[in-house]
This record gives C-alpha cells, structure tokens and sequence, in this order.
C-alpha cells in the first residue's frame, strides 16, 4: 500500500472530513463498539512493558541504588528549596518561551517556500546539538560584554549588554529549545492534511477560522508535549545555568545533586534531591499530557503540505520572511561565530581526536538503533492501552529526561560494580543512557503520528483484518516515516554531542568526541578545541540530515 | 577427532591466560585530564612499564573531588592500587576513609613548604592566581584589595563543583581569615559570573568575555611554550598566593603493594617529573636533573606561598562555603 490510495476513496473522505470540519472544530470518529485495539497489536504491551521497566530502571532504579548506598536519611534545607524555586522559575519560564516563540516561527516555515528552505530547517536544529560548554560560548560571541551586540552598542555610545542573571539562563535556554519547539511544532504543521488546508481555501475561511479549526487543534496536541520536553530539559540544566546566571543566585537542583555527591559525598541528600526532580517531572508531564487534546483533524490523502488557502505575496508572506529572518540570525550568528573560529583548524586536529569522531558515530548509530526501537514499542503500547495506564506509560517515556545524569551514572555504577569493571562498559551504557535520554523527543514525534494513522487509516486495516507485523509494516510505518527519520536524525545528532556518563564511568579504552573536545580544553588548547567542535557540529548536522532527509525523501512522493 | 583441535585450544587458552597473569598490572586511579593524549598520562605510562615489567591501568575519571567521590563508593573493593590527584583540600577527607595505607617512603621535595604526610606524597604543585593578558590589562592589580577597587571583571570557578574553585575559597580563608567576608562582598561586584569547571572559565578568558581568571601561574606557560605567546601573565598579589600541592597515595586493599609502592617512587623521580611541567602545566615536586623547561623562569613567583593545613581546611571548608554563597547571592 503506498501513500497515495484510490481516488474512490479519497473523495469519500473528503466528503465525511468537510461533514466534520464544522464551526466546533474536528470531532473524533466514532470509535467500532468492540474494542479492537487488543487484537491490532498482539505483542505491543509485552515490548513496551520491556521498555518501560528498562527506563523505569535506569532512572528511578539507579535512583534506589544511590538511596540504597546512603548512610541515614538527609533533610533538604533552605538552600534546597531556593534551588527549587530557581529551577522551576527558569524552566517554566524558558520553555513557555521557547514553545511561545516557535509558533510563528515554525508556522512560517509550513507554509513558505523558498530556495534552501531544507537546509535552513536542518541548520536551525544546530544550537539543540551542541555541546554546552561550547554552545555557550557562541552565544557569548554575540550577546556577551565583548559580544557583537554589545561592540556595536558601544559604538553608538551605549553599554554592554549585561545578560547574566535570569535573562541569560533563559536566553541561552530559548537559544537551546528554540530549534526543538520549532522542528516538533513544524512536524505538527506538516501532519495536518493538506485537503483541509484545500477545503478551507474553497470554503473561503479567513486566517482566523484557518487558524482556529485547524492550526489551534494540532497545537492542543503538540505544544504542551513540546513544552513538557522543553521544560524537561531546562530542569537538569546545570553548567549552562550557572555560567550565564552569574553565580550561586542560579544555583539549579543538578548543581545541588552535584555538591551533595562531589562536595558533601552525601548519597542520601543526592538521592532526595534527585526525587525531588523526578517529582517535578511527573507533575509537569500529568499538567502537559492532560492539557493535550488529541487533535481529530480526520482523514486526508497522506499529500505533502500544498496551501491552497493562501495567496502569493501580500503582508503575510512578508511577515513570515521577518519571523523566518529573526530566528535565523538569532540561532545561526552564534554558530557562524563558532564555524568561523574553528573551521581553519579542523584539518590540523590530532589523530586522536578523528579517532574520538569515528567512535561517537558508531555509539549514536547504536542509540538511533535503540532508541527508534524503544519509541516504536512504548507508542504502540500506548496507542493500546487507555486512561491511566496510557497517560502511565507515556509518562514513563518521559522519566529519562527528568533523572539527573549524575545520579543515573551514579546509580548505574553503583549497579554493575559489583559484577563487571564500569569502565569496560562505558560506550555501551553511553550509547543506553543516550538513546533513553532522546527518546522522549523521538515518542513526542512518533506518538501523534501514530495516533493519526490509526484515527485515518485504523478502521480501513481493521476491516482488512491487518494485525501485528503486517499492520505495522503495510499501514503504519510508512506513515511514519517522516517523524521516524526526524526522531532517528535528532537522537543520532543528540547521541554524538552528548557527554554523557562517560566521564563517570571512566572510559578506559575509548574517549568519544565530545570527551575529547572537553579534554582539549582542559589541556589549554582552545584552538583544537574549536576546531573539534565544528567536527562535531558537522558530524551531528551530518546525522541528523542523513535520517530527517531518508524519512522526508518518500514522504514527499 | 573433533575433541583434539578443541581441547589443544583450550590448553592454548589457558597457557595464554597464565602468561598474562604473570605481568602484574597495577591499576592508577586519576582525574581525567591526566589521561587524556594531551596530559602526562601516556608519557608516564610508557615510561613506567618500561621498567616495571607490569602493565599499567591509568584509569581516569573526573576532577580530584570526583576522584575521592568514586572512592568512598568503591570502598575497599576498589580494583585501584594507587590514587593520583587528589590535593590538599581533601586529603584530610580521604584519610578519614581509612583506604589509604602508609608509603613509607622518605623523599625531599623541592616545595615551598615542608612535606611530612605518612599517607600522601605530592607529584606536583602550583600556585592558584588570576591570569590576564597584557595587551588587555596594562596595570594589573596587586592585591585582592587592588581588584576590588579596579574595574576589571573575572571568571571564578564554583567551589561546590570545581577544585580551583575550592582553592580560591581557601586562598582568601589564608590571606584574609576574618576578613573573608567583606574580601567576598567586594570581589563580587567584579565577579561576571562563575562556571562549573576550570575549562569552562578558562574559556571565557580566552574568548575576550572577561579580563581575568582563576587560574594558575604557570598557566602563561603553555601560551608562552606551545603557543610562542608571551602576552598571558599571572597577577602578583602581595599577600600570597595559596598553593595546590598534587598528591598520590596508595590503598590499604591493594593486592599489589610492593609494586604499588615502586610506582610511588618512581613518581618523584626524573622520568616521570620530567613529564609534568609541559603536560600539566605544573611545577614538579622534585626538579628533574635537566631542571625546569625553557620559559618557566619568566613565570611570577610569589612572595609568600599560602597553604591551610589539611585539617585546617576540611574545619574551614563548610563556614567559608557558606560565607561565598552569602556574598555572592545577592
């Protein structure tokens, strides 16, 4: 079965979607009175329960072991409790922003076309890979006190910039998320039908009606997602949050996880704090999973987007071309600053360090593997199940992200000393620990459109009696194979720039890149230093190009 | 007829693996940076099996508070026979543990202070001091009181996740005890922001974001040796400049401790502290024959060396974190 479908069919749907398009919005089609889900996906709750006990155990379980190695129970003081509020107060702040500021942004790019649009879309995706240490620098270039900003406001005669404190976190956090928000929210845009951006036009809808029948059901269902990861990310923040906070004012819950362990070697107090934040999690994503409405824009032919509801020109396409313009230079200058410094240097990089680079890609390729392997079984799982167990699950899916990568290392060396050396096993619990920290971004592209596959294609497979490995292969994956590479690129790009738990677990045998460009700058040289991290970018771009453009190239037929 | 190939492999395996458990290894734990291809760990490694007949396992993990950290977790089960890079500030702590068993080794050292510890013996130390470049700062500050009064802005490392971090905590504890938290209060009007580890610091100062940056005074020695720059300089202060002494000590549960102790003093001799100056950018603790390299001797050399003992620090390390976080968070 490939995308297109017979034209008998298509003008059928077409018929019941315009019956549906109403001024209430999209209304779900009536589930069959039998609930045929059990009999769909035979084996989907035995993976994805495999699935969720594995991340269930690296998270909380490497918690309890932490908890477990503690001597007496800790009481989390004032200090504490002020990380907390920081925490919060940042990450609730960066990624309202970050999501807030991708909607005009990633509405522009749906709907426009221009030359070297795919490019764009790809290096836009660029501040979300790099490491840290080095992302934080290129943003320095530009918005620092010696920043191009602040050169250019002194030649006016005005003063530096001053961005430490709250606006720094939160400007170098948009700067990280930006490009997320953008690329889940633009795969939101390009899921909509392009029949009912049709049907709208010949309905003669105006932007508003656009916006509220079709535009504001997807963003009900991706923007809170989005959010949720968003806001994930933010709470473990930690370096970028110190360095750009300006000191112990931006003291995050990591930092404090941190001084227990290294400062304090208080398990106890390490394991609470770390508690702490999966229970922000869990009430962050219970919030932003209940708010997210499936969005039920019906059936359509599976098309690439075509707009036939907008005209050529006018105020729009100039307001788009601001937007698109806006975020381009405010993500991609800092880049252009780093490519700058460190191309020149890249051909002259130690053997070690290529050496490094071959190694991180064999370890993202490794993670891609497993994590589009975990994502597939934990959304088919859930797209099963429903209430409590679903919201349960998908939550699960989320847990990585909340744990914090000390005390998972921590935990999972506490874990399998007793039996092997950690050090022999640190490029496979690398290439784990990544693939379970990327798979929430890779479930928030999968899950809806699996969830819209079924909603179109479901009851016609179900007629056709399609269950199993056959469901999967005829009338699922090809339809998602867009959010598939977009998810398999951004875990392989993430994989690669990710540090890791490397560091504690002490490779032995096999620095990785991002290792390698730390060392670099632990051994003053800030040349090579450069010149690695335009590797790195350049590889991750590479991966992530490679996987978006495999899942995009048959989409587009 | 099958059984003969397997069973002649099977001897072969098990002569290979007796020929291999005749080369002892000695497994080092360190920090990570002293492992890296750009560290001292692979000079010293080949220089060490070359007369050891041992392997030697250099086994890097994190800074030196990472290091004591994976310690105290492993405990006495720890495969580690020797632990290098720990410093003063928590060498006190790591002998609390109890893991720690006496060198017995009697050596001189070419330090500024006297070394008498039963347990630790130092590899190398520096002096903790903020850098600049000279064509930036033309009239560097000469105090922590000149700073405070000057306009310049500094990178600072956090003492909660950085060993430099904790050394310049310290520093003002020895230069200024009662003092320290009005030194603080000032220092934080100059202070642009504060990072989690030397690196990220040290970045900044070399991407033009700040003027100054804790540092080491042998920090100007790797522009001016590797890079033939000689505009990065260290601030003499006049009340001293706290010191860093490296340190190695062996375990208690070692099952290796005669060639845990032979690894020891080869530390203090010439091959391996040959090795640190242009490779961690530190001082030997004893000079090597051939004494210091070529453009150590334009480095700044403080009057007055300061040094907490190691149970005056671990007594002082808790009240003077708090005094930072104090000052610092307003």
């Amino acid at each position: 079965m490939g995308d297109g479908g017979s034209p008998a069919r298509g003008a059928s749907d077409l018929r019941s979607a315009a019956a549906r398009l109403g001024p209430a919005g999209g209304l779900r089609p009536p589930d069959p009175p039998p609930d045929p889900r059990a009999r769909r996906w035979p084996v989907a709750p035995v993976a994805g329960g495999a699935v969720a006990a594995l991340l269930v155990v690296l998270s909380l379980g490497s918690l309890a072991a932490v908890a477990w190695r503690a001597e007496g129970w800790a009481a989390l003081g004032p200090a504490d409790w002020a990380a907390v509020r920081f925490t919060l107060l940042q990450a609730v702040l960066s990624a309202t922003l970050s999501v807030l500021l991708a909607v005009p942004v990633a509405r522009a790019l749906a709907r426009r076309t221009f030359p070297g649009r795919g490019v764009l879309i790809t290096l836009l995706g660029a501040p979300f890979i790099l490491p840290t240490l080095v992302a934080v620098l290129g943003l320095l270039a530009v918005f620092g006190r010696n920043g191009i900003v602040s050169q250019g406001l002194g030649l006016l005669g005005l003063p530096p910039l001053q961005i430490y404190g709250l606006t720094g976190v939160v400007l170098a956090h948009v700067f990280f998320n930006l490009p997320l928000a953008t690329r889940l929210l633009l795969q939101g845009w390009l899921a909509i039908p392009s029949e009912r951006f049709r049907l709208a036009g010949a309905l003669g809808f105006s932007r508003g009606a656009v916006f509220r029948h079709l535009e504001w059901p997807m963003l009900r269902e991706m923007a809170p997602g989005a959010f949720l990861v968003i806001f994930l990310l933010c709470l473990t923040s930690f370096s970028v949050a110190l360095t750009l906070g300006g000191g112990p004012r931006a003291t995050t819950v990591e930092l404090a996880i941190y001084q227990a362990f290294r400062f304090d070697f208080d398990l106890s107090k390490a394991a609470l704090l770390a508690l702490v934040q999966f229970a922000l999690c869990a009430v962050a994503a219970a919030l932003a999973l209940g708010v997210a409405l499936p969005s039920g824009t019906g059936a359509g032919l599976d098309r690439p987007l075509a707009r036939h509801d907008l005209r050529p020109g006018g105020a729009l396409a100039g307001w788009d071309a601001v937007v698109i313009a806006l975020a381009a230079l405010f993500l991609l200058v800092p880049l252009a600053v780093l490519i700058g410094r460190g191309a020149p240097m890249v051909a002259g990089l130690p053997a070690a360090v290529w050496v490094a680079a071959a190694r991180s890609v064999a370890v993202a390729l490794v993670s891609v593997a497993l994590c589009i392997g975990f994502a597939l079984a934990l959304a088919l799982a859930i797209q099963r199940a429903r209430g409590l167990a679903a919201r349960g699950l998908e939550t699960v899916g989320m847990i990585a992200l909340a744990a914090s990568p000390l005390v998972i290392g921590t935990g999972l060396f506490i874990l399998v000393f007793p039996w092997v050396d950690p050090a022999r096993l640190a490029l496979p619990v690398t290439a784990l620990v990544n693939a379970a920290m990327a798979l929430p971004f890779a479930l928030r592209a999968i899950l809806p459109a699996l969830r819209q596959a079924e909603a179109t294609q479901g009851r016609l497979a179900d007629h056709l009696g399609l269950t199993g490995s056959a469901r999967l292969r005829l009338v699922i994956l090809p339809r998602l194979r867009r959010p598939m590479g977009f998810a398999a690129g951004l875990t392989g790009a993430l994989s690669m720039g990710d540090l890791g738990v490397i560091v504690l677990f002490a490779e032995r045998e096999g620095a990785t890149l991002p290792l390698q460009l730390y060392r670099l700058m632990g051994a003053y040289r800030s040349d090579d230093a450069a010149g690695a991290a335009v590797l790195l970018l350049a590889l991750a771009l590479a991966i992530f190009w490679a996987f978006d453009r495999g899942g995009r190239a048959h989409a587009a037929t | 007829m099958r059984h003969i190939p397997l069973a002649s492999a099977t001897v072969l395996a098990i002569g290979a693996g007796a020929a291999q458990a005749e080369t002892p290894t000695l497994t080092v734990y360190t920090y990570d940076s002293f492992v890296s291809d750009w560290g001292p760990g692979p000079a010293v490694r080949d220089a060490f099996e070359a007369v050891c007949e041992c392997r030697l396992d250099l086994v890097g993990t994190g800074d030196g508070a990472a290091l004591l950290a994976r310690l105290q977790l492993e405990g006495a089960r720890t495969p580690a026979d020797v632990v290098l890079g720990l410093d003063t500030n928590l060498t006190a702590r790591a002998g609390e543990t109890g893991l720690f068993a006496p060198h017995g080794i009697d050596a001189a050292f070419d330090l500024p202070i006297d070394w008498d510890d039963p347990l630790f013996l130092p590899f190398d130390w520096g002096y903790f001091a903020f850098v600049y470049n000279t064509e930036v700062v033309s009239d560097p500050p000469g105090s922590f009181a000149e700073l405070i009064a000057s306009e310049l802005s500094i990178a600072i490392q956090d003492p909660r996740s950085s060993t430099p971090g904790l050394g310049l905590l310290m520093w003002v504890e020895a230069a200024h005890g009662a003092d320290a938290p009005e030194v603080w209060e000032g220092l934080a009007e100059r202070v642009l922001t504060v990072t989690r580890g030397w690196s990220e610091a040290y970045g900044l100062f070399t991407s033009g974001e700040v003027d100054m940056v804790l540092s080491y005074s042998t920090s100007p020695a790797y522009h001016l040796i590797a890079e033939d720059d000689p505009t990065v300089a260290a601030a003499a202060f006049e009340e001293g400049h706290y010191m860093q002494i490296e340190v190695a000590g062996m375990l208690e549960s070692s099952d290796q401790p005669e060639l845990a102790r032979a690894f020891l003093e080869f530390m203090l001799g010439d091959a391996f502290q040959s090795i640190i100056p242009t490779t961690n950018w530190m001082y030997p603790a004893v000079i090597p024959e051939g004494g210091l390299p070529e453009g150590f001797e334009t480095l700044m050399v403080p009057e007055r060396a300061l040094l907490l003992s190691p149970e005056d620090a671990a007594a002082r390390r808790d009240g003077a974190l708090a005094t930072w976080l104090e000052a610092l968070s307003r």
